[in-house]
């Protein structure tokens, strides 16, 4: 079976340790390596304060792990982050097949736009300082008309 | 004209002006910018669970899930929006509910 691409993040708890920390990220590295795995990358964001409170914390540490490997090591992994205290909120996405997507839909869009600059008998990439600025008539905001219904 | 009672052009054309409208008041008729897909016209490809500040302006203070005819995010950008977000509450990056 081709190999899976999954990103496995987890919130720990705002007062533990970097030892803690490290602790987890080896035994989590041990479970994966065991069942022919392989974390690909590790992010940590640090301390970031919690949407809502999970159980009595307000912030958390929160870890990504990419990892690549099978359904069934993602299982495991699941279970027993589920079973860990030291973890207080746990997730795993499966994120291959959406990242082709987005790559296929990327290159398209590339290949398309650079079709259409020879044809029209531009150079394939965009020159600097051609074309509208970015900002030029939209004020860009962000909000919406939620009056309306 | 046998088909075709009235409405025209299928469903899409809510941002636009309506003419036509019984608008009460004698305000002129109601002028709204056309609403564009943000992520479309950004050209915005992945939107990702972990970007809250992307998704930030689709949450608004509620909690909720902004709608389409609010946003004006097109249909298969919206359902990849509201994935995003169900998965940024999971793990606490956006909330669920505030009040």
């Amino acid at each position: 079976m081709a190999d899976r691409q999954y990103e496995l993040i987890y919130i720990l708890p705002p007062d533990s340790t970097e030892q803690q920390a490290s602790e987890l990220h080896t035994q989590i590295e041990a479970v994966v390596s065991r069942m022919s795995g392989q974390i690909e990358r590790t992010e940590n964001w640090g301390r970031r304060r919690l949407a809502y409170e999970i159980g009595h914390f307000k912030e958390g540490v929160y870890v990504l792990e990419v990892i690549i490997g099978g359904g069934d090591l993602m299982k495991e992994l699941d279970r027993r982050l589920r079973t860990m205290d030291l973890v207080i909120r746990h997730m795993v996405v499966r994120v291959d097949e959406e990242k082709k997507v987005v790559d296929r839909t990327r290159t398209k869009r590339q290949t398309e736009s650079e079709r259409r600059r020879v044809k029209r008998g531009l150079p394939p990439q965009r020159q600097p300082g051609e074309g509208r600025s970015a900002d030029s008539d939209d004020d860009g905001d962000d909000r919406f008309d939620v009056g309306e219904v | 004209m046998p088909f075709g009672q009235g409405r025209s052009g299928g469903g899409r054309g809510r941002g636009d002006k309506k003419p036509g409208d019984k608008e009460k008041g004698q305000r002129r008729p109601m002028f709204r910018r056309r609403k564009v897909c943000k992520f479309c016209a950004d050209k915005i490809d992945d939107i990702n669970y972990k970007d809250a500040k992307l998704l930030g302006p689709f949450v608004p203070e509620r909690g909720k899930i902004l709608p389409r005819r609010i946003s004006g995010t097109c249909a298969m950008h919206q359902r990849k929006l509201q994935t995003a977000i169900k998965r940024a509450r999971q793990i606490a990056l956006i909330p669920y509910v505030t009040d």
